[in-house]
């Protein structure tokens, strides 16, 4: 992957989901009015998170078999660039919120897992500053790893759907896919998460990097 | 105040190279998201080069 055609193919999808996502026709509901146009924004910073902590989560095993201190960086490495995408996420939901449910924060089931996982991925970031020793460091940080991120996942998915939940493809609510993500919402919706997913990984490849070339300085 | 009348006055529903001011002038709006957009990605872009360029240098110092 260190070839420059995918991060062109990112920083082109991520343009045109603006001139797109902004310009072409949406379909007219109440409510939501133009904001509907936020799915092309908020919607594909999750994704990107959750691709984003997938890569962390594969790492993490992979790095309890091979013992490697590559895997381990990028594990970590992988959630400080996901927990960025899913602060975005956060912040433009409540704001999105603010102006169709009535408060930035409404303490919907939604709103509130989804700033648990993340504070999910702080506590890990925070348990492998809390230990010292190299070994010790990645073996338990990966095994909390594992752990989180089916926590992740069940809050995110599972649970937001056995309440009742303003968010749409919750408690009841259709998600947008099922009524009104027509076909021109498709056209930009799938290449904006692709967009975010792939400058996603670039921000992740330069931190593991960075990161990479920090650690051979201090081993020399 | 005189003058700003004069000049609404001269709007006399001619369209004239209008094509920034249409739709609310959304384009405007459209025109700056990807400024920003460009300007951030060209970034990253140059973050990368750099990088590029440290790694060669450890990886020929070794």
């Amino acid at each position: 992957m260190n070839k420059t055609w995918w991060k062109i193919l990112g920083s082109v999808l991520v343009i045109y989901t603006a001139i797109a996502g902004l310009l072409l026709g949406v379909p007219h509901l109440p409510i939501l009015n133009e904001t509907i146009r936020n799915l092309y924004f908020h919607v594909p910073m999750w994704f990107a998170m959750i691709v984003l902590f997938s890569i962390s989560v594969f790492y993490s095993i992979k790095s309890l078999s091979t013992k490697s201190e590559i895997d381990d960086i990028k594990a970590v490495e992988s959630v400080n660039a996901g927990i960025v995408f899913g602060i975005l996420g956060l912040v433009t939901g409540a704001i999105w919120a603010k102006y169709t449910w009535g408060q930035f924060w409404s303490f919907d089931p939604k709103q509130n897992f989804a700033a648990i996982s993340i504070l999910l991925y702080f506590a890990y970031l925070i348990l492998r500053n809390a230990i010292d020793e190299e070994q010790k460091r990645a073996k338990i940080s990966a095994i909390y790893n594992i752990f989180a991120f089916p926590m992740m996942v069940v809050l995110l998915f599972v649970l937001p759907r056995l309440k009742d939940s303003l968010h749409p493809g919750n408690g009841g609510n259709p998600g947008f896919n099922s009524y009104d993500l027509d076909s021109r919402m498709r056209m930009v919706f799938y290449p904006a998460c692709l967009g975010w997913i792939l400058i996603g990984y670039w921000v992740y490849t330069i931190r593991f990097r960075l990161r990479s070339l920090e650690n051979k300085q201090q081993h020399n | 105040m005189m003058t700003v009348q004069q000049l609404f006055a001269q709007d006399n529903g001619v369209e004239m190279a209008d094509s920034l001011r249409s739709n609310g002038k959304i384009y405007v709006v459209v025109i700056c998201i990807v400024i920003i957009l460009l300007g951030l990605l060209a970034y990253l872009f140059s973050i990368d080069k750099r990088l590029k360029k440290i790694e060669k240098e450890s990886q020929t110092d070794k």
